[in-house]
């Protein structure tokens, strides 16, 4: 076992932070991949980085800026914005309860 | 017959009045009511384009039936990225590629189904059912632009369009016996792809000869406003470098001595070989093992995903987090954790200076090299269900691959071996330096004209 193998009760952790409900059974498969996972990419310390620069992205593009200028015909209308909601009120989004919940 | 023309042929024979767009449209939709039901390569297919095709009569495309991936949002039909959570979905704008699609006059056919969010190489892990290979039925499409490859081996359209973050569009392509040529990232627009890994998403044709991918890209390259990573780089006409032989050309040979290719080294090179004939200079060269980069780019591609899939929370569309498929789950949670306090530097970092090394390597090689070709993939077409309790199935498969889409750099796919016993094929990977995608176009093109692997130049002479 390498030195990072992950617990369920990590992966019980992570669930929460990405906000993905699992269950029980779920955490116990989840476990065994992440840890699969890890194992097939463990030789990655074995490359020497020293001195390396990372490499985030491939464009050499920076500091692409557009006016700021409003472009109408990007907008939604309230009805195309709410179309796809689940559910709406009085032309809002409904949003679960987030307060005085874990 | 007309649905198994190429696309150069039928904007041929369009050209000289010798068929009609509504005798093409009519041979397709019977070949997508004959097939698809079994395939499964459309989630979605179109009622009302056939009567629209007309109007395009005069256009690049002339109204031709175009397979597009259901992660490119649509207005017409609905867009899931095979996702039970994004069923329903009907996304009030169009994506920049449909669009441009639209205005040079390709006609949406339908929507063909993906490994569900692009997350795979098989288009088996579609929570709509998954996509059998047209060539042999008991075997994978490969993905996770599955569903189009699969719409072009079967000719249910004429030209397709996918989109890659690693393999996505070239191994499909490879394990269907099609062409797929992923474009530089940043050729074309993401806006409007549903978004896997964002700094490798690259979308792209699939089609039946190295031909009609060009012409194909003609069509969709190019900057875009709504997209911030996309270049302004002039955009050639991708179709100059057809005909014009690989003369002279250096070729460098890599990954071929990867462990686990040995069963099928021997076809390569006898393959190489006729590109030698042709008057290239191929020779085989060291490179930087791929297998740093199936980690790279597992580490990299999870941290994006559980980024962009944050966006999910069934709020302003969609159902909410509970739908998401165990890959789907799988990758979030993978890349939550790899950024997550005290692992960031030893992964994610990491992962980042590893990809500088590999365009440190690609640097190096295309200084002594015009192209580079490998296999597209280390095997012919897995078999149904072969994805099934392997978490890494995808990663594996595309490794020969991950190196080129992590630096961003374009390639082709081409035919290059169909095995008898099983009608299955393998598929050579051609790669160039950044923004040249008139190489891949130019070798691919000698390549397939010089040999008997594409099926449609065999059949149609």
């Amino acid at each position: 076992m390498t030195e990072n193998t992950v617990s369920s009760a990590t992966v019980h952790k992570i669930a929460a932070l990405a906000n993905i409900p699992v269950t029980a059974a779920e955490e116990q498969t989840l476990t065994v991949s992440f840890n699969e996972t890890l194992d097939v990419i463990a030789h990655m310390s074995q490359l020497d980085t020293q001195n390396i620069q990372p490499t985030y992205q491939v464009t050499g593009l920076e500091n692409v800026w557009r006016n700021d200028e409003v472009e109408e015909k990007r907008i939604f209308s309230q009805e195309q914005a709410l179309a796809n909601a689940s559910k709406t009120y009085q032309g809002y989004f409904v949003v679960p309860q987030v307060i005085d919940q874990d | 017959m007309l649905h198994t023309l190429t696309l150069k042929q039928a904007l041929d024979k369009l050209d000289k009045k010798e068929v009609s767009l509504a005798e093409i449209w009519r041979d397709t939709e019977t070949q997508i009511q004959a097939q698809n039901p079994e395939l499964n390569a459309y989630l979605a297919v179109s009622k009302t384009a056939a009567a629209t095709a007309d109007q395009y009569s005069n256009s690049p495309l002339k109204g031709l039936p175009i397979a597009v991936k259901d992660n490119f949002c649509t207005q017409e039909l609905p867009t899931t990225a095979s996702s039970t959570l994004l069923e329903g979905y009907q996304s009030p704008y169009e994506s920049t590629v449909t669009q441009k699609l639209r205005a040079t006059g390709g006609v949406i056919i339908g929507k063909t189904n993906l490994d569900a969010w692009a997350h795979g190489s098989s288009t088996e892990t579609s929570q709509f059912g998954r996509t059998l290979n047209p060539r042999n039925t008991q075997y994978l499409p490969g993905g996770s632009s599955g569903g189009s490859a699969a719409a072009i081996a079967a000719d249910m359209c004429l030209g397709a369009l996918g989109s890659e973050t690693a393999g996505s569009i070239r191994q499909p392509a490879a394990w269907c016996g099609t062409v797929g040529l992923k474009p530089s990232y940043g050729r074309v627009s993401r806006y409007g792809v549903v978004a896997m890994a964002s700094s490798t998403d690259s979308p792209g044709p699939i089609g039946k000869t190295v031909e009609d991918t060009a012409i194909l890209l003609n069509q969709i390259a190019g900057h875009d406003p709504y997209d911030g990573t996309s270049s302004s780089q002039a955009v050639p006409d991708f179709t100059a470098t057809l005909n014009k032989g690989v003369k002279r050309l250096r070729v460098g040979v890599v990954y071929l001595d990867t462990p686990g290719l040995e069963s099928i080294k021997p076809y390569y090179e006898k393959e190489l070989a006729v590109l030698e004939s042709l008057g290239a200079h191929v020779e085989q060269t060291e490179a930087l093992d791929p297998h740093y980069a199936i980690s790279v780019y597992t580490v990299v591609q999870r941290a994006e995903v559980s980024s962009n899939l944050a966006r999910y929370t069934g709020v302003r569309y969609g159902k909410d987090r509970s739908y998401f498929g165990p890959e789907a789950k799988r990758r979030i949670m993978l890349g939550t954790y790899t950024l997550s306090k005290g692992f960031t530097d030893q992964y994610y970092t990491q992962a980042q200076k590893m990809r500088t090394l590999f365009l440190q390597d690609y640097e190096k090689l295309f200084a002594k090299y015009d192209v580079l070709i490998s296999p597209t993939s280390p095997s012919f077409a897995k078999k149904i269900g072969a994805t099934e309790g392997s978490s890494m199935f995808g990663e594996l498969e595309d490794m020969l691959l991950e190196p080129s889409s992590i630096t961003g750099i374009p390639g082709i796919s081409v035919p290059c071996y169909r095995d008898p016993a099983t009608n299955l094929f393998l598929g050579m990977n051609i790669m160039a330096p950044m923004w040249r995608e008139d190489l891949v176009i130019q070798v691919g093109d000698a390549y397939e004209k010089a040999t008997e692997w594409n099926t449609w130049r065999t059949a149609n002479g």
